[in-house]
């Protein structure tokens, strides 16, 4: 089955709806929290809470047995937030940095999980087959009721965005300021941290703990670039993840079911790098722009009040001069000159080169404006 | 001259880990005074105001606004935080962080309207920022961001205003620009408490001082304190200014 074969059937095929379904919804969800996680500098965090997670499935399967994906989450979401408590933890009862925290809890519950992983392959249980799919994620094993839950909490995240709309700004902004007008931080914190847990847990088995914070991060990071209001920013990076949720997705179960994650995260990361080259203000490429011009421009008036100054102390304005006079820029004068001339600003006569009256005039006219301000 | 007193601070004692970084503060400021805050770097500055602010939970001692505690008085009290303690790159206009200064009277949920809008924007207007109302942030410059936060505290519309280092790289425009704005302040009876570096600054700007060094060295009328004595006993080493009359 090819890509076109794909979306000719999404519409039709039950299978392929809940999945292209679910993976929208839960691309939309990750892409507004992933927004704030950016803004917050806890970007990290998710990648942390993600490896967290892992252990927790392990556990669940061992308990019950049951390969039920309810169940399993369950047990994502409990070994996320035991994760996510110890880092909060550890930054505010330790000396350490929350960088070193985010590292040790997701080494340490990683490590876990795999080992468990590896006691349960070892079992003989004909069950035990697909647990490996939580690592990098395999979109195709989503149901109905696994779509209906993303809906769910996608939905209640976002009405609670909605309500809590300034709080949360405030807070991303301005953690103390927002204390001191009498909200409870805490709260608000609280109230964040936990969507993003519940996030990331949701995603995990169509992304995998190893690349679900990719999810949050890559298209938070590429919204960012398009624009400089907050809202804008979650409303894209919602559809950009969405988007790369849908397409990666179409992918991987169109080539032979391939781990949906890693191609997840590869669309996601073309958004990003399309986004850091081409966005008009903060783009690579525009500010490059940006910046040759800018020096042309200078470039051009200097010579140009450099021309006018020597005018001044001749008795008319287009007194000609040889380039060897003017030539007070390392190799640039003669070029500057030659688009000055093509602007009507200078005229070339031989090798002697003089002032217009316009060119005199607009000269003048810079010379004023820069010693106003 | 029976004053009301604005803020008490009682025995405050605030550490982090284990050093203290206040040791047992007891203030008092008059209403209607406009006061510096100085003291060497590490001096506690600007952790007497945020513990007075409740930011930093304190180890010991008790603060009051105009004699209940500060809890119940938040509304009278306006803050400027230290321009570097957020990030400008944040994607949002400058009237959107003046309006920030309403959501504490707003209340959790409820959306600033037009009444808000209004608020913030004549408040942009007295610091001379209207005209960058639209401006994303972070294409301010420095003084331009103080400003702006000197307007989101101004739209608190409070009694009684902490600001921390508002003077703190802006260029000498705007730091007179600031000054006679917290000297408006004064006049419209309201207090305001400045942690100030400029010691130079301080008999010209100022009518009332703390020098602050871990513990309270002194505090009252700048005419009367503000002397090589106390700077000595505050700074450590032996100070010499001029105070011109």
């Amino acid at each position: 089955m090819n890509l076109n074969e794909y979306f000719s059937l999404v519409f039709s095929d039950y299978t392929l709806r809940t999945i292209t379904l679910g993976t929208a919804i839960l691309g939309a969800v990750c892409g507004m929290l992933g927004s704030f996680a950016v803004l917050r500098k806890q970007s990290l965090l998710g990648d942390a809470i993600s490896h967290a997670a892992l252990p927790g499935i392990a556990i669940a399967f061992l308990i019950t047995g049951a390969k039920d994906s309810n169940t399993l989450l369950i047990g994502a979401l409990v070994s996320g937030l035991i994760g996510t408590f110890w880092i909060k933890g550890i930054t505010t009862k330790t000396h350490l940095k929350s960088d070193t925290a985010l590292g040790l809890i997701l080494s340490l519950f990683f490590g876990f999980g795999m080992l468990l992983l590896t006691f349960i392959q070892k079992q003989p249980n004909a069950n035990q087959a697909g647990l490996d799919k939580y690592l990098f994620g395999q979109a195709a094993t989503l149901v109905e009721s696994d779509v209906w839950l993303m809906a769910i909490v996608t939905g209640l995240c976002l009405v609670v965005i909605l309500l809590f709309w300034k709080e949360f700004k405030m807070l991303l902004f301005d953690p103390d300021y927002t204390k001191t007008l009498g909200f409870n931080t805490r709260i608000i914190d609280i109230l964040i941290t936990s969507f993003i847990v519940l996030a990331i847990v949701l995603g995990l088995q169509t992304v995998g703990v190893v690349l679900m914070s990719a999810m949050l991060l890559a298209p938070a990071a590429a919204a960012r670039q398009w624009t400089n209001s907050l809202g804008t920013m979650v409303i894209l990076a919602a559809f950009f993840s969405a988007f790369s949720g849908v397409f990666g997705t179409a992918i991987s179960a169109s080539q032979n079911n391939l781990s949906t994650g890693p191609v997840i995260v590869l669309v996601a990361s073309v958004f990003v790098l399309f986004s850091f080259i081409f966005s008009p203000s903060r783009g690579l490429l525009f500010r490059h722009i940006r910046f040759i011009k800018n020096r042309r421009d200078l470039e051009q008036h200097k010579t140009l009040a450099f021309m006018y100054h020597i005018a001044k102390t001749h008795d008319t304005i287009s007194h000609p001069h040889t380039i060897k006079i003017l030539n007070n820029f390392q190799g640039f004068t003669r070029g500057t000159l030659q688009k000055l001339v093509k602007k009507n600003y200078v005229e070339l006569d031989g090798n002697m080169w003089s002032l217009t009256e316009e060119g005199f005039k607009t000269a003048s006219n810079l010379y004023n404006q820069q010693n106003n301000e | 001259m029976a004053q009301n007193i604005a803020v008490k601070v009682d025995d405050l004692t605030v550490a982090y880990n284990y050093k203290p970084v206040l040791w047992d503060i007891d203030l008092e400021i008059p209403e209607g005074v406009l006061m510096a805050i100085v003291g060497p770097n590490g001096a506690g500055k600007s952790t007497l105001i945020k513990a007075i602010l409740g930011i930093l939970p304190p180890i010991a001692g008790s603060v009051t606004i105009y004699g209940k505690p500060y809890k119940k008085q938040r509304a009278l009290v306006a803050y400027v935080p230290q321009k570097g303690s957020v990030d400008w790159d944040f994607p949002t206009t400058a009237l959107d962080v003046v309006m920030m200064g309403t959501y504490g009277s707003l209340g959790w949920i409820k959306r600033p309207r037009q009444k808000e809008k209004k608020a913030a924007l004549e408040a942009l207007e007295k610091v001379g920022m209207l005209a960058f109302k639209n401006r994303q942030i972070s294409q301010l410059s420095g003084g331009q961001q103080q400003r702006i936060f000197l307007a989101r505290a101004l739209v608190q519309n409070a009694s009684i205003y902490f600001m921390d280092e508002p003077f703190q790289g802006v260029d000498a425009t705007t730091e007179i620009a600031i000054i006679n704005i917290l000297k408006e302040l004064r006049k419209a009876g309201k207090t305001v408490i400045v942690v100030h570096h400029d010691l130079q600054t301080v008999p010209e700007y100022f009518d009332w001082v703390t020098f602050l060094n871990v513990k309270k060295i002194a505090t009252g009328p700048v005419k009367d304190i503000f002397n090589d004595d106390n700077l000595t006993k505050t700074y450590g080493i032996n100070y010499k200014v001029s105070i011109q009359e």
